[in-house]
């Protein structure tokens, strides 16, 4: 808990408590260990790059020479043309886009509300002894198993993929917030009961900022469902989106376009990947990296 | 000295009740506190002394007795304020927002509270830290940040549970002094909890010594009648007198710590529900 051997800042100093200007920048210099040479860090970045690209490389050696069966594995370079093929046409971005604003939808409308109930249900255990059960009971149930439910209820259009996205999001969004809030140092607590935090002080203050690094662990799992399940939802229930891609292009053997919508629903992975990390760091700065 | 009691403690006792066994953490604590005091609790660890703190902190009920706080009427003072002997120093809060949270928690604007909170962050030494982030502190500075958002806070007494016990012996040194500092220009009544009879001796105008579970007052010190006010930690600890309140206090509390290693659980044992 004491993190003082972390920073260089100084403590021991004169009784008088009189200025300090300019100190803050000093206390703020909290070095990285030092790297042992330049070298060897270099090279374990190079090893990294380099592994991915010796990979295609030798797939593509092996598609030419017909070492693999070109009809499930085909060349990387004919993939890239299908790619490029697809993006002049518009075909790729109009099922891209159509898969990242369900997404978006989806999971703010999950994300929003479990962030505020799983807060409540952390601070307040009546609000838990009431909701932890129905979480509890129907959490096992594969997400993806209740969406023949929701297109009956919401139609075949975009309302029920939203809703499938939603679901999906908000209980892992919802387990992880109350998590959170009920991993917060106790005395945190104290010192608002102590100082008479009201209700709403002590959401906005103490447990919201508390379980926030917990909150963005859910939305990253969270993130990570939503694409399963927005692919999964394509593949049956959608005449749009990269999951409908995928399942059409694998319907009629097209098999490099079936190549591109994996390789771009990678790259959607790594996006989010990248847009929840900059959320952390903008959201949690007090947190140790 | 007889200044009138701040705080009246009356037959106040507390009982937990861990794994279905009954303990008996406080037995009848009676003691009156004068406005204005420094008042230090000593006694061995598992005493009780934290527990009572907390009672008056409003964070735990006492089982049976009464606590009464007597308040300035001209004033919307709140009742006390505690610094806690943990980080309790939120990280997520800029120096700034932590010691002015108690003043938020009453309805002050960010321009009032901050305004109010100012002082206090030059009192403590922590000028050009105002808009720094906890983690980029030391702990001896978060412990600064902890005693100036109680002092901030103007309460009628304020309460303090060994804030210094983490902190290594020359930061300790340091902040005993700027707290006496401080301390001097408000005169508040403070109730300060310390299993250190140096820091009791250097800060208390009377010390409570307490027994051994279950605590009870074992005896009442007093150290203003020995050191005056204002006080220098390096006089204290040098005067001969030092070392006559040291004997005195260890003398009661010796027993009770030979005596808890001792028995120890034997007398939870003994007051089994």
């Amino acid at each position: 808990m004491n993190v003082s051997t972390k920073t260089g800042a100084v403590d021991v100093r004169a009784a008088s408590g009189s200025a300090h200007a300019g100190a803050p920048a000093n206390a703020a210099l909290v070095g990285k260990p030092a790297r042992g040479g330049i070298g060897r860090w270099n090279v374990e970045r190079a090893l990294s790059f380099l592994s991915p690209v010796i990979l295609l490389l030798l797939w593509e050696a092996a598609a030419r020479t017909g070492g693999i069966d070109t009809r499930f594995f085909p060349a990387p370079s004919s993939i890239f043309k299908t790619a490029g093929a697809l993006v002049q046409s518009g075909e790729l971005w109009s099922n891209v886009s159509v898969s990242l604003v369900r997404i978006a939808v989806g999971f703010t409308i999950g994300a929003v509300p479990a962030v505020i109930v799983g807060l409540a249900m952390g601070l307040f255990s009546p609000v838990r002894a009431v909701i932890q059960p129905l979480i509890d009971g129907t959490f096992p149930i594969p997400k993806i198993a209740v969406l023949p439910l929701f297109i009956m209820i919401f139609g075949i259009g975009e309302a029920s993929k939203y809703a499938i996205i939603a679901v999906a999001v908000t209980y892992l969004v919802l387990i992880n917030t109350v998590a959170g809030v009920r991993n917060i140092e106790r005395v945190y607590l104290d010192v608002g009961k102590n100082f008479h935090a009201s209700r709403r002080m002590m959401f906005s203050d103490i447990a919201l900022p508390g379980a926030l690094p917990m909150v963005l662990t859910g939305l990253r799992l969270g993130m990570g469902v939503a694409l399963l399940v927005i692919v999964s939802a394509e593949f049956v229930g959608a005449k749009s989106g990269i999951g409908y891609m995928i399942w059409s292009s694998w319907q009629v053997f097209q098999v490099e376009k079936m190549y591109v919508g994996l390789l771009v629903s990678a790259l959607i992975g790594f996006a989010s990947a990248i847009l929840l990390n900059t959320l952390d760091r903008v959201l949690i700065p007090w947190k140790p990296r | 000295m007889t200044a009138p009691a701040k705080v009246s403690v009356r037959g106040v006792t507390k009982r937990f009740t861990v794994r279905r066994r009954e303990i008996l953490a406080l037995d009848g604590i009676e003691v009156d506190i004068r406005g204005g005091e420094f008042f230090c609790i000593v006694g061995p660890s598992g005493c009780g002394k934290t527990t009572l703190l907390r009672i008056l902190a409003g964070l735990e009920t006492e089982s049976s007795g009464t606590i009464e706080v007597v308040r300035d009427p001209a004033t919307e003072r709140p009742l006390n304020s505690m610094v806690f002997q943990e980080q309790s120093v939120f990280p997520w809060m800029t120096v700034r927002d932590n010691i002015a949270f108690g003043l938020k928690a009453r309805g002050f604007s960010r321009r009032a509270r901050y305004a109010v909170a100012e002082p206090f962050i030059h009192k403590v030494g922590l000028t050009g830290f105002e808009d720094a982030l906890p983690h980029q502190l030391s702990g001896g500075m978060k412990q600064r940040v902890s005693i100036a958002r109680a002092f901030a806070n103007d309460p009628e007494i304020l309460l303090m549970d060994e804030p210094f016990a983490a902190l290594d012996e020359q930061t300790k040194l340091v902040l005993q002094g700027e707290l006496l500092r401080i301390w001097d220009e408000s005169r508040k009544t403070v109730v300060y909890v310390t299993h250190s009879i140096d820091e009791a001796i250097l800060l208390a105008d009377r010390i409570m010594v307490m027994s051994a579970r279950p605590g009870r007052v074992k005896e009442i010190i007093d150290v203003a009648s020995v050191f005056g006010r204002p006080r220098q930690v390096e006089l204290v600890k040098s005067s001969a007198q030092y070392g006559e309140v040291f004997g005195r206090v260890w003398g009661l509390l010796r027993a009770e710590v030979l005596g808890s290693q001792l028995i120890g659980d034997a007398t939870q044992e003994g007051m089994g529900a």
